[in-house]
């Protein structure tokens, strides 16, 4: 459903901080599944998530979302398709703004206008939703966001992202955030609602145990290229052990420590 | 006197829901302010002196001021000119603007024509002078408020007020922001301009300089109100805004009227207007991080 063609991206081209963060990755992202992607830090996982959903556009190559090119659709009109989470949990909420308007903006993508949809049937399905969150939040519609802690907000963030259904939910670190219990709360969320409403992810990760124990497919990056990528029975047999060992034989150059790609 | 105040400060509390949309809704700086309300006043008053007729006037008055706002916007938007130099360009350009509007001439009086306000008086009949103004203001600004109200309860109202909050989150969620902000700018100055047209006619005369300063009395208004009154509701935003207005107004009339005991001139006011807005800052400030420092404690 999502097509990268030999997609390049060139940073500050023609200078002395010129930065190749993407060189002539192709990817084909297939309905239904659930991607974890690893790597160290500058290995371009962000500028992927930023390529697919239009806050970049690539130097080369071509991106289609359901066969349609759309590598210069800004990332507005792409939204209508994609879903996309943060690490910091307050770039998906308003926090002056009351948790139910926070709901009406993400309820419905595109241009809104000017009709009021915020009625007490609205409000009704806003609690069933945030019931499951077991956080209480259903109770608590008027009050602003900016009052919910890092975790509430997070967990709120994910139910409205995927109230609208997107077709892919692009989740860039979305826990790291977060304290221990609070982000172990939101992953099993995420990992609820994938497997409820059926969604197709992709979810960038620090945590070697969580790109193993979740999704159907794995992606290792490093410096601007994809240099692993298992599914289905290979990716079920994989260790963390395995991987970091995997992660050797490709790059074949032993690492300093390890600890360049094993950020728990 | 007490009325005249009021009338004064209902006027002005339109051009101040202006600028609250502006700066608090869109978190936008935006200073054509300064132009678009002179520009209201010279529309108006050259419709009235041409026979247009008073009605018309106002309207085109607004829409007036709200092409300079989707100018500036698009100037922001497009051309990739900061929030603030967008404003100060438009606003120039209203001053030669406002100049063609009125004809030439860098004012007109609007003397012995029929002004909404002589109307007013005219229909009270009975009533004295200053309560048929200050009646007839009440009406007009609620009317605004409300639908102002109305308008930030509706799903584009509603997104528009996320902007100022959370760009990002507009975006995500399939809006463009460079739209919100056109129609933001369009409606706030708007309403400076209508806020400006009321003023010309209330005091009889256009000037294209009306408007120099106005931006930072509007602000010095918002942020009194929001002094007075606390809410995440819109009916009290737009309500404190008003009443802020009014109190702004008050409090340049004893300014006016008794400042002299300490030597104070009514053209200190400006300054007392800016250093109005300095301190409002400072308590919003510490305010916000005395709360903050309490929510860490818990």
């Amino acid at each position: 459903m999502i097509t990268l063609e030999s997609i390049s991206k060139v940073f500050h081209p023609g200078t002395v901080n010129e930065n190749l963060a993407m060189d002539n990755v192709s990817l084909k992202v297939n309905p239904g599944d659930f991607i974890t992607i690893v790597g160290s830090n500058g290995a371009g996982k962000t500028t992927l998530f930023n390529l697919i959903s239009g806050s970049l556009f690539p130097s080369t190559g071509k991106v289609s979302i359901h066969d349609k090119d759309m590598t210069r659709i800004p990332e507005y009109r792409r939204a209508k398709f994609i879903g996309r989470i943060f690490q910091d949990p307050t770039l998906g909420t308003a926090a002056n703004m009351s948790l139910e308007d926070n709901m009406v903006i993400c309820s419905k993508k595109g241009f809104k206008g000017i009709k009021m949809s915020l009625n007490a049937s609205k409000r009704k399905f806003f609690q069933e939703e945030l019931k499951p969150l077991e956080m209480g939040l259903e109770n608590r519609l008027k009050d602003n966001v900016g009052l919910l802690s890092g975790g509430q907000r997070q967990a709120l963030t994910l139910l409205m992202t995927v109230l609208s259904r997107p077709d892919l939910l692009l989740l860039d670190e979305h826990t790291a955030a977060l304290d221990p219990r609070n982000a172990q709360i939101v992953l099993d969320l995420t990992q609820q609602f994938i497997t409820d409403y059926n969604l197709t992810a992709m979810m960038i990760t620090h945590n070697m145990k969580h790109a193993i124990d979740y999704g159907n497919r794995l992606l290792m990056m490093d410096k601007g290229h994809i240099i692993l990528d298992v599914s289905g029975e290979e990716k079920k047999r994989l260790t963390v052990d395995a991987l970091v060992k995997k992660f050797h034989e490709i790059k074949k150059e032993e690492y300093a420590t390890d600890e360049d790609l094993l950020v728990t | 006197m007490i009325e005249g105040i009021i009338v004064d400060g209902l006027i002005f509390s339109i051009l101040a829901l202006g600028v609250f949309i502006s700066f608090r809704i869109l978190d936008f700086p935006d200073l054509t302010v300064d132009g678009s309300f002179a520009t209201g006043a010279a529309i108006v008053a050259i419709c009235i002196i041409n026979g247009l007729g008073i009605f018309i006037g106002i309207v085109l008055a607004f829409i007036g001021g709200a092409i300079a706002g989707v100018v500036t916007a698009t100037i922001h938007n497009k051309l990739k000119v900061p929030n603030l130099l967008s404003g100060i360009l438009v606003m120039t350009m209203l001053y030669s603007i406002n100049i063609r509007i009125l004809g030439g001439r860098a004012n007109i009086a609007l003397l012995r024509v029929d002004t909404i306000f002589t109307k007013v008086i005219t229909l009270g009949g009975s009533i004295p002078r200053e309560y048929a103004l200050l009646l007839f203001m009440i009406i007009f600004v609620m009317v605004i408020k409300v639908l102002i109200d109305l308008f930030f309860r509706t799903d584009l109202g509603i997104t528009m007020g996320a902007l100022g909050n959370n760009e990002q989150m507009i975006t995500t969620n399939g809006v463009n922001p460079e739209t919100m902000k056109v129609i933001g700018l369009g409606l706030s100055n708007g309403l400076v301009a209508l806020s400006g047209a009321l003023l010309g006619q209330y005091q009889g005369f256009a000037d294209a300089k009306l408007g120099q300063g106005m931006i930072v009395e509007g602000l010095a208004a918002v942020m009194l109100g929001e002094f007075l009154l606390r809410s995440n509701k819109i009916f009290y935003i737009t309500l404190r805004v008003v009443l802020g207005a009014i109190l702004y107004k008050g409090l340049m009339f004893f300014g006016r009227y008794y400042g002299y005991y300490i030597n104070m001139t009514p053209s200190d006011l400006k300054m007392i207007t800016s250093i109005l807005v300095i301190v409002s800052l400072v308590i919003a400030k510490s305010q916000d991080s005395a709360g903050q420092r309490r929510k860490e404690q818990k």
